[in-house]
């Protein structure tokens, strides 16, 4: 008896992710910048315009959706997506504190704002997301903001001098009050 | 306090927008190049000016534009290097956050000079908040005739754009950048070719500092000669440096390069000293990759004399009593800073950030952190110090790009210095490995 594949398909299959108007306008703003046989060259700035768009992380479905926008064959996109570390391969909570670990913010008490972080969201730095679903803790590498150690970075935002329970505090607050993600760039223009 | 050339107006209410920056006198490099100067008269005045790489390397500016191929009917392109990712350094981030239009009218008098018609600034993705401050200056630049066609009616045309990174070190080397740039994974590229002569889509290239290409500005508003008036020898002009660690004030310092290095750490003009009242340990001078120096040869070379902030004199005595200025990253340690567990955070970033091409760096990166990461934990063996020099020798020199430098130096300096303090985190473990310890010797000077 020949295979029904109608019958294989997942019922529950996600539908496919599509930018939004604003993001995809954008995306055509961004590729003029290049050469006209160079498309390629905006696959990190739309990688990123992605994440932001679809919950902070890439996933696959993510991935294939920006090569089939720049005409690229899907794994020129993972071989990118997995070499650059901010890109996410896995879902995060609400916010990803991306915590400064290197030698100038360790000399100003990385490790235990850390520490600190881990015991205020219940969250284990290394990608873990707190049990709310709020905050995911990711150590990172050199932010370029030594002078204002220790730091946090929350999408485009830095968090400086977290070296005061008063200023984790303030940030921890201010992003829990938040009950929607900041207007993206792209959004803002379309706005207006 | 010295003449700041490119900080001056920093703290100016508004001079992030066009109007305010050109009430200060912002864009007249672009109106005296492109309305009465050659593009080889305005690269004659950077050569002149003795200005030098300000991310690192140190090299001559003028002259690495001077080795760019101009093949007929080929363009060519002008990246600025904004990838600014070398722990203890964040001075590029405080110059395009509040004076975006420097790096743009920078950017625009230098593509001139190199007869760029399409420019990149290749900014690390971290910092997509300062892409957007520089994409609404670029915006105003365009609206006032400062970019797209025909520039002040001077017939030169110029395309600037913002390129964000997706979080790599590596691409701060410039043929990483490059790649990156053309939307690939960040492997550095083997040279030759140079960027010069096949750079970003293989067309010839100049990759420069965002604090290189602002000197540019007052480079040719004053004249070349001017620039190199001030500094002491080969080291002209001012230089950003970016000062943290346990300072009492960290923070962005323009100054005129031959300050010495004892008045920038203490005096109030500067730094204001060591924080809490301690005592000086030890000094990285110019970002994470440069050698370690204890406080005694820091402030002072092997000779006795007094240590200056020029390329010269940071660099008095090699590797074995001196180090490098490099991107001007000053990191400082007080008496309580365990030198080990410093070293250990460095070899960490390195090998977190190697990119993996080359087996000596992708695999030593990895060695040193782990044999950093026992003795700093208390299961060190006395032989794992030499070994970790030999693993930094094999390192060095080994490898495509600098990377495998930059991780080996610090790692071979720590050792160098403070060898003492290693042999006791094998004598002492248990101690040692106790969070806050505080090793009681000194350090080896020679």
């Amino acid at each position: 008896m020949p295979l029904n594949l109608t019958d294989m398909e997942p019922t529950n299959a996600p539908a496919k992710p599509q930018f939004s108007a604003a993001a995809q306008d954008e995306i055509k703003r961004i590729i003029t910048h290049y050469p006209e046989d160079r498309k390629k060259s905006a696959l990190l700035p739309v990688l990123h315009i992605a994440q932001a768009e679809f919950g902070g992380w890439v996933s696959p479905e993510v991935q294939t959706l920006v090569a089939e926008t720049l005409d690229l064959k899907p794994i020129e996109v993972y071989e990118v997506a997995t070499f650059y570390t901010m890109f996410n391969l896995k879902p995060v909570g609400k916010h990803v504190l991306e915590i400064c670990r290197t030698g100038p913010c360790m000399l100003r008490g990385s490790d235990e704002l850390t520490a600190h972080l881990e015991r205020l969201t219940g969250a284990r730095v290394g990608g873990e997301t707190s049990p709310d679903g709020l905050f995911t803790l990711k150590e990172v590498e050199c932010l370029a903001a030594c002078g204002f150690a220790p730091i946090v970075q929350v999408r485009e935002k830095y968090y400086e001098q977290l070296d005061t329970p008063e200023n984790v505090d303030a940030m921890l607050t201010e992003l829990r009050s938040m009950v929607h993600r900041p207007i993206l760039p792209w959004e803002a223009l379309a706005q207006n | 306090m010295g003449r700041k050339l490119l900080t001056e107006h920093i703290n100016v209410e508004g001079i992030d927008t066009f109007e305010v920056y050109r009430k200060h006198g912002g864009y007249r490099s672009v109106e005296k190049a492109l309305k009465t100067m050659t593009p080889d008269e305005v690269v004659e005045e950077v050569k002149k000016s003795g200005l030098r790489g300000r991310g690192g390397a140190g090299f001559p500016t003028g002259l690495k534009w001077s080795f760019l191929a101009k093949p007929e009917g080929v363009p060519r392109h002008l990246v600025c290097n904004a990838d600014e990712s070398e722990p203890g350094t964040f001075k590029d981030r405080q110059l395009m956050s509040k004076l975006p239009h420097l790096l743009i009218e920078g950017m625009i008098t230098s593509s001139y000079a190199l007869g760029a018609n399409t420019s990149y600034i290749y900014i690390r993705g971290e910092l997509l908040y300062v892409l957007r401050i520089l994409e609404k200056a670029i915006a105003e630049a365009y609206a006032n005739g400062f970019l797209g066609k025909n520039i002040l009616g001077s017939g030169y045309d110029l395309d600037l754009h913002v390129h964000p990174g997706g979080g790599a070190y590596i691409c701060g080397e410039e043929t990483a950048l490059l790649e990156s740039l053309e939307g690939k994974r960040g492997n550095p590229r083997n040279k030759p070719p140079f960027p010069a002569v096949q750079g970003l889509y293989a067309r010839p290239t100049v990759v420069n500092n965002v604090e290189s290409i602002a000197a540019v500005v007052p480079i040719i508003n004053d004249g070349g000669d001017e620039y190199a008036k001030l500094g002491v020898g080969k080291s002209t002009g001012t230089k950003l440096f970016s000062a943290c660690g346990h300072l009492n004030k960290p923070g962005i310092y323009e100054i005129e390069l031959g300050v010495p290095v004892e008045e920038f750490i203490y005096s109030d003009e500067y730094c204001g000293g060591i924080w809490k009242g301690r005592e000086l340990k030890a000094v990285v001078a110019g970002g994470s990759s440069v050698p370690i120096l204890p406080k005694e040869l820091i402030l002072k070379t092997a000779a006795g004399e007094n240590r200056l902030m020029t390329y010269e004199s940071l660099s008095d005595g090699g590797f074995v009593t001196g180090t490098m200025l490099g991107s001007g990253g000053f990191i400082a340690m007080d008496e309580t800073t365990c030198i080990v567990r410093n070293t250990w955070s460095f070899s960490r970033f390195y090998h977190h950030e190697s990119c993996g091409q080359c087996s000596p760096c992708r695999e030593g990166t990895g060695w040193m952190e782990k044999v950093l990461h026992r003795l700093e934990h208390g299961h060190g063996h006395i032989e794992d110090i030499d070994l970790l020099v030999s693993v930094a020798k094999q390192i060095e020199g080994n490898t495509i790009c600098p990377l495998g430098e930059a991780a080996a130096w610090p790692v071979a300096a720590a050792v160098r210095h403070f060898r003492d303090e290693f042999e006791w985190h094998v004598t002492h473990a248990k101690e040692a490995a106790r969070p806050g310890a505080v090793y009681p010797g000194k350090a080896v000077l020679a």
